[in-house]
């Protein structure tokens, strides 16, 4: 199966979508950005194969006759059981770089036995985290790992002699170097027989569909990158493209009918008007100042000692209005501090940050042009009711009823524009070569 | 600065043709004459770039000193973030115009010039234009600095897009009640408006190459860069050098060095070298950023990007409307040259030159480079943005720094915008195939 890759390198995390022959998504795939640009792209891409070879299996269990929800049902099973071995092996690779750490070797027994039983603890519940209808804190193996193994280390901390910060900093180290080994190609066969074999009783016909999936040939014939980190990226030049081209045409792809799109991602805000092809004829974004971009949640999560993806859900249960009048975010954190401290409520407060933020975005909305019908909004703020509630409010306000359109792939919307222009520069050039042979 | 590629501290030594190597040679002998005045007993006149009033000031024999100019030729040269810094500390706030701190520092520092020389202390101020607010409250604080005499000219805005009979005479009366009477008091010799004509007759001919060269970059490709490279071009006719004849001969090198690359059919020279393939044809409002000029000029030269017209080399006054100084109408040609600065420009008659520069040099579109420190460029530029891009259907694009303080100008995200610019262009030609 030939496939176009798209890669958005993002300052928080690194998507990839590709595209099948005839312009279809076959898979998407995601992972946290990190100090190798190269291993982000790897996994994100290899995420993103893994979900197309996902939907291969749905495709064959449609084809076997399995009606929808029971097909639905034994890919949400395997799909658990595929991500827990991937996890335990990633587990593996995080003892093995810590076994390796001179800090562990030259240690005295007890606290190797220490860490021992902090990581038999994890790789213990492994099953359980993986379980239908379990919450995880997050699907990045980093954060995944670091929501289970700090409360295990605080554990066996309080039992025994051995000190809390040695034992993360044991984390700190072994999870930058897990991070930055490149993902295994071939790992999708494996897992998913080990998946299989951890379903007892597989219908045979998922079994053969999985067989048929694992076993499908994928070839890349086109890659486009984009986002933050683009210009570090393996790709050359004329195969990169700015992130306001890829969000205009991932969102017209998305939304044909999109005149203006709102992106917050982690480092920037972007606000870009389109016309009726998905071309870019006007943006803005934030230039000296970072404030008010996706990252001021993800700082205001770890004040709260909350997961960033809580705070959203959080917010919506506000029943008062608290005006927070700063965007920067360092200066928000102070904010927030000094309102807990007079005793205003977390819910309010929270509501009140984001707010602040996309006022902030309404203001380079504003400069770009406005808001015209229909307005996408995009990236990884979009994935948060109490922003999205604010954005509707807000461009009530000031532009009156506007179709709002928010999609649930919305932070792949640059790597689908990525993928969109690799498709098309590999339409152009089959073009033409055809007109050279004629 | 360190650590990205192009800036001054890492690039090979930057090209330099013969018009640039001459001017060098004109600043160094200036700034020569002015580390010399205590000994030569040559006095000088502290004075502004918009609207300057060079053939006056030096037909006095006086040597004019720009400390704008100062200002941006020590962010050239790396010092003007100490330069800011000392000026901090003695109070004044991170928003106060760079160029300002940057003076202030710099005098806090020995008043030394660019050229490594001291300067001398100035025998008169003389406020040459109030368009912008922030240069009477420069001229107050080095009053106290320096407790020199003041002249100040009163320039009236173009608020109607136009300079009336009164305007200019209302300027007239102040050159001659006020200006004149002061300069004539520093420099003890009486006004001489047959040397003040003969100056102004030299300007005139300067001015005719200079707009020569400036309109050259309507050929394809451009054999000028007429924003970075512009900035070399206007140096003499809007520092010392108006009404000389170093700046008649010049600008007539000047002028045979670009026709020549107009007859062999290339591109600018930037210093890193030819320009390769003429790719992007942009007309650039606002000035530059002078700290990481070189590093900022990359970023356009590498995209095979070229300014083929922009504001900030009108910015001491503009001559591509057909406007020359009179030889014949002294005072009155100096009245509407200041007054016709580009800052004294109502926002509809901007809007106007940027539209005409736009159609005029088959540009792709317009780029505002907003200054964090200059009122006086940076408001309506949004509005002028969007009616320019409305009249002429070409995208414009929009980025911020700063003038001299380097850390206003983020080159990882300038340059990110810059690239999204002209790939945005670089779709809006070919519609959806790309």
């Amino acid at each position: 199966m030939k496939y176009c890759v798209g890669i958005d390198l993002g300052s928080t995390t690194t998507k990839a979508v590709i595209l099948g022959e005839e312009g279809r998504i076959l898979g998407r795939g995601i992972t946290n950005s990190r100090s190798n640009y190269k291993v982000a792209c790897d996994v994100a891409l290899s995420e993103a194969l893994v979900d197309a070879r996902f939907n291969l299996v749905l495709q064959g269990l449609d084809q076997s006759g399995l009606d929808e929800t029971e097909a639905a049902d034994a890919l949400e099973l395997l799909s658990l059981r595929f991500r827990e071995q991937q996890y335990r092996s990633d587990l593996a690779a995080f003892t093995e770089a810590v076994r390796v750490l001179p800090e562990m070797k030259n240690a005295e027994a007890e606290f190797r036995e220490a860490f021992d039983e902090v990581m038999s603890a994890v790789v213990g519940e492994a099953s359980e985290l993986f379980a239908p209808g379990a919450s995880r804190r997050s699907d990045f193996f980093r954060d995944l790992l670091a929501s289970r193994y700090h409360p295990m280390a605080e554990e066996v901390v309080r039992k025994g002699k051995v000190g809390f910060n040695r034992l993360v900093a044991l984390f700190d180290k072994a999870i930058l170097r897990v991070e930055n080994l490149p993902p295994d190609p071939g790992r999708f066969a494996p897992y998913a027989k080990a998946a299989l074999a951890a379903i007892p009783g597989s219908d045979p016909a998922l079994v053969q569909a999985v067989t048929a999936a694992a076993g499908t040939e994928m070839e890349a014939v086109g890659s486009v990158g984009t986002g933050y980190g683009r210009a570090t990226l393996p790709f050359p030049k004329e195969q990169i493209r700015s992130e306001i081209l890829c969000h205009g045409l991932g969102a017209h792809a998305m939304y044909p009918r999109t005149r203006t799109v709102l992106d917050i991602g982690g480092q920037d805000t972007k606000a870009i008007q389109v016309d009726d092809e998905g071309i870019v004829t006007s943006f803005q974004m934030n230039d000296r100042c970072a404030a008010g971009c996706g990252r001021y949640l993800g700082y205001i999560a770890d004040e709260m000692n909350l997961g960033v993806q809580e705070l959203g859900p959080l917010a919506c249960q506000s029943t008062r209005k608290v005006r927070i009048n700063s965007t920067c975010t360092v200066f928000a954190g102070a904010e927030l501090r000094e309102r807990l401290s007079l005793g205003e409520n977390r819910e309010d407060i929270l509501a009140g940050l984001h707010r602040a933020i996309v006022l902030r975005a309404m203001s380079l909305l504003a400069r770009s042009g406005g808001v015209d019908s229909e307005f996408t909004f995009t990236g990884g703020v979009a994935k948060n009711p109490a922003a999205v509630e604010a954005l509707h409010g807000l461009v009530k306000d000031n532009y009156g009823d506007m179709k709002i359109n928010i999609s649930p792939d919305s932070i792949y919307t640059g790597a689908l524009g990525a993928a969109l222009f690799a498709r098309r520069g590999l339409l152009n050039q089959e073009k033409s070569a055809q007109e050279v042979v004629q | 600065m360190k650590g990205f590629p192009g800036t001054p501290t890492e690039a090979p030594p930057a090209h330099k043709d013969d018009s640039q190597l001459r001017q060098k040679q004109m600043l160094a002998d200036h700034y020569g004459r002015l580390a010399r005045a205590g000994e030569t007993g040559e006095k000088n006149v502290y004075t502004f770039v918009p609207g300057n009033l060079t053939e006056l000031v030096r037909s006095f024999d006086l040597l004019p000193v720009l400390p704008e100019i100062n200002a941006l030729q020590s962010a050239m040269r790396g010092k003007s973030r100490d330069y800011i810094a000392a000026a901090e500390k003695a109070g004044h706030s991170e928003d106060v115009c760079t160029y300002v701190k940057c003076d202030l520092g710099m005098k806090k520092a020995g008043n030394v010039g660019p050229t490594g020389e001291p300067l001398p202390d100035p025998d008169l101020l003389l406020l040459s234009y109030t368009g912008c607010f922030t240069f009477m409250k420069w001229f107050e604080i080095l009053k106290q600095e320096y407790d020199a005499p003041v002249a100040m000219l009163h320039v009236p805005y173009q608020a109607d897009g136009m300079v009336t009979d009164s305007m200019r005479d209302y300027v007239v009366k102040q050159l001659r009640e006020n200006v004149i009477p002061k300069l004539e008091a520093v420099s003890g010799k009486k006004y001489d408006e047959d040397r003040l004509r003969g100056m102004l007759a030299e300007s005139a001919k300067a001015e005719d190459d200079l707009v020569w060269v400036l309109e050259s970059a309507r050929n394809r490709p451009s054999p000028i860069d007429a924003y970075f490279g512009g900035v070399y071009y206007i140096g003499p006719i809007f520092t010392a050098f108006r009404g000389t004849e170093d700046a008649v001969d010049y600008y007539r090198l000047l002028r045979n060095e670009v026709a020549t690359r107009v007859e062999r059919g290339l591109g600018p020279i930037t210093p890193e070298g030819e320009l390769g393939e003429e790719r992007f044809r942009i007309v650039v409002e606002g000035p530059p950023n002078w700290t990481d000029f070189r590093a900022f000029w990359k970023m356009f030269a590498d995209e095979g990007a070229v300014a083929v017209a922009s504001t900030y080399t009108k910015v001491g006054g503009v001559y591509d409307n057909g406007f020359r100084h009179d030889p014949d109408h002294p005072l009155e040609t100096l009245a509407d040259y200041c007054m016709g600065c580009y800052t004294n420009l109502n926002l509809p008659s901007r809007v106007d030159m940027l539209t005409r520069y736009v159609k005029e040099y088959h540009a792709d579109g317009v780029l505002v480079n907003s200054i964090k420190s200059c009122n006086s460029f940076s408001a309506g530029q949004l509005m002028m943005l969007r009616e320019v891009e409305s009249r002429t259907g070409r995208p414009a694009g929009f980025i911020e720094s700063d003038l001299v303080d380097p850390r206003y100008f983020s080159h990882s995200n300038i340059k990110n915008r810059l690239e999204s610019y002209f790939q945005m262009i670089a779709q809006k030609r070919s519609g959806a195939a790309v």
